[in-house]
């Protein structure tokens, strides 16, 4: 049984559709992340399955039982803002006690439990300090505290870690992982970091204005974007107006001008029906820059030129021209990178090319 | 010169004319004030200098002085009450509207573009024999003669209200903003109802604006000699009303200059405590 299940959610403000007509399930005990710019609907969404926002039509259920009318102090779900909104006049432990002192928790258990949340965050004997004397990553285990110890039935992150610095960043997004898998609870993650939705999600919606563009596993949603935007919100991407030669067996043809004919396979064209416009993408770094020279066996290769080059250490990103195409590369390297100006090969296997019909947009 | 001697020469420099103002208008005529109360005026209707006790033994020790005192605190203190409980949700409306914060705000401070002498003497045209409630209340039939609804202590404490309620929603209204607005939400997913949270979150949390609103309405309404003069009668008068009539009327400088010690001495005792508990930065936050 599905956790959360919303049904043709739509939500207005005014003239303006914040969300249209969105359908969605999340399973029980599952990690699922709405991935999408600021203003695409992803907050929105999940304002609404907390109980802040009231969707204009649809409806949403938690745990198989319909909410929409259930005010939100008792819908007993876990919440984690971006800028953690712990009460700055109680101490860690007062704040971490908040929801149990609404629940009908004996005291004498109180304090157990949150000690209990507290160890899980590692921020044990922390319980007497005032949030203002804790760091901010500190502050975030202690939000992440107070909404896990009233065992909710859903954890809903408003991007939790959006208001920390790099570094921590990392640690937090592995440790909060951890914690989801530890205790098991069904949580909904918004974020604008794609990163973090592929390190920390079992699927990932990719919301754009209000609408679902994708809903898969991180690895479907990486490999074939459903759409341009898609493409271009994870990751570089590449994408190229091409035509399609139809489709033949199990590949799909393409051709498109300084490029030799490409045969991709059918599973990743699986939008393209027959003949007609297309796109090709190719993902930044599938792309291979050598030197001119022959390549290996089955790749495509098409000559180019070094524009620019960003060196980022580990990689380099390098900015192509190919007859009329701009393209991006981001390679691994070693020692130094290609300099600008140079005349390259770029190297791309079928498997790693995807084609997407043009966008069509109601 | 090095740049720290500068650095530390430039705060002085950027106060001095405000400290000089300071100096000139408020500490060195106080000081002329405290000298004063010393003095003694004699029954030829001189001044005579000196340090004499007098004034100050009879400010101190006569009870119409401190019966008077122990009056204007209260009158002050109800007014602050009626202020905090009308204020505050004032404050709280205006804190939470989208949008129109500003026509709000601006409709708060308009009171002020019209003098406070106005403004309480508005009351007059309202209240009085001849005044709007009293001709809606006989046309209405409800009462066959004019009521006399002025010149009371109730009618004193309205007066104040009237003029020190933006004070303390401009105060709260302060506070309130300052409070992430995610907290109440926070508290509600936790299990709080609306009301919960709100005792709980949002009103410990403004009670620095509410006290800071507080101490000025109190300060404010127990300072003031114009409303009781305009809205109360004769046995309404309060604490600064006894220096006006020493100062004016009775040319009695040296008596009038203890009263006025005596009250600020009072006040001062309040901002001081309130100081100690809270803090001034909360009050400067409400002014700016």
């Amino acid at each position: 049984m599905s956790a959360v299940t919303l049904t043709d959610i739509v939500k207005r403000f005014g003239t303006f559709t914040a969300v249209h007509r969105m359908s969605l399930e999340i399973p029980q005990g599952s990690f699922v992340t709405l991935l999408g710019p600021s203003g695409c609907g992803k907050t929105t969404t999940l304002r609404m399955i907390a109980g802040l926002l009231d969707p204009t039509e649809g409806d949403i259920s938690i745990g198989g039982r319909r909410v929409n009318d259930l005010p939100i102090h008792r819908r007993n779900l876990g919440l984690v803002f971006q800028n953690y909104a712990l009460f700055p006049h109680k101490t860690v432990a007062d704040n971490v006690a908040f929801g149990l002192r609404y629940r009908d928790v004996p005291k004498s258990e109180i304090e157990g439990r949150v000690a209990k949340a507290l160890e899980l965050v590692q921020l044990p004997n922390l319980g007497a300090r005032y949030p203002k004397e804790l760091s901010g990553g500190q502050q975030q285990r202690v939000a992440l505290a107070r909404a896990i110890v009233i065992e909710p039935d859903v954890l809903l992150l408003d991007e939790p870690l959006s208001a920390l610095d790099a570094n921590l960043r990392e640690d937090m997004r592995v440790e909060l992982k951890n914690i989801q898998q530890r205790i098991g609870v069904t949580t909904v993650f918004v974020t604008h970091d794609q990163t973090e939705a592929l390190a920390m999600s079992d699927r990932i919606i990719v919301m754009s204005e209000g609408r679902v563009e994708q809903m898969g596993a991180p690895e479907e949603v990486y490999n074939t974007p459903a759409s341009e935007f898609v493409a271009n919100f994870l990751g570089a991407s590449n994408v190229l107006a091409a035509e399609s030669t139809g489709v033949n067996g199990d590949e799909v043809g393409l051709t498109l001008p300084d490029f030799p004919t490409l045969a991709i396979p059918r599973d990743r064209a699986p939008r393209i029906a027959g003949a007609g416009p297309a796109k090709l993408v190719i993902r930044a770094e599938k792309l291979q820059v050598r030197p001119p020279g022959p390549v290996s066996n089955g790749a495509y290769s098409i000559d180019a030129k070094v524009e620019a080059v960003d060196y980022q250490g580990q990689s380099a990103r390098y900015f192509l021209r190919a007859g009329q195409h701009q393209l991006q590369a981001i390679n691994m390297i070693d020692e130094r990178p290609l300099p600008a100006g140079a005349d390259v090969s770029v190297s791309f296997r079928a498997k790693d090319c995807a084609a997407l019909p043009p966008e069509t947009r109601e | 010169m090095t740049i720290e001697s500068r650095e530390r020469r430039q705060p002085w420099i950027l106060l001095s004319p405000a400290l000089t103002a300071v100096t000139l208008l408020l500490i060195v005529p106080l000081l002329f004030i405290v000298v004063y109360s010393f003095w003694l005026r004699s029954a030829a209707g001189a001044d005579t200098p000196g340090f004499h006790l007098d004034n100050w033994q009879n400010v101190l020790t006569d009870r119409f002085y401190r019966d008077i005192l122990l009056n204007t605190l209260k009158i002050a203190g109800i007014t602050t009450v009626f202020c905090a409980l009308l204020g505050y949700p004032a404050a709280y409306f205006i804190a939470r509207s989208r949008g129109n914060k500003l026509i709000l705000l601006v409709l708060l401070m308009l009171p002020f573009w019209i003098s406070y002498i106005i403004r309480t003497m508005s009351w007059i045209n309202i209240l009085g024999i001849s005044g709007a409630l009293n001709s809606a209340l006989l046309a209405l039939g409800i009462i066959s003669e004019p009521v006399q609804m002025l010149y009371n202590e109730a009618t004193v404490i309205l007066g104040l209200v009237h003029f020190l309620l933006p004070f303390m929603v401009l105060n709260v209204y302060v506070s309130l903003e300052g409070i992430d607005i995610n907290l109440e939400d926070a508290a509600n997913s936790l299990g709080a109802t609306r009301w919960q949270s709100f005792l709980q979150v949002t009103l410990p949390l403004s009670l620095p604006g509410l006290a800071a609103g507080g101490l000025l309405c109190f300060v404010l309404g127990a300072g003031t000699y114009i409303t009781p003069v305009i809205l109360g009668g004769p046995r309404d008068a309060m604490f600064a009303n006894l220096v006006f009539e020493a100062i004016i009327r009775q040319l009695n400088w040296p008596l009038g200059s203890a009263l006025s010690l005596a009250l600020l001495a009072v006040l001062g005792a309040l901002v001081l405590i309130y100081n100690r508990y809270l803090g001034m930065a909360q009050l400067a936050k409400g002014l700016g």
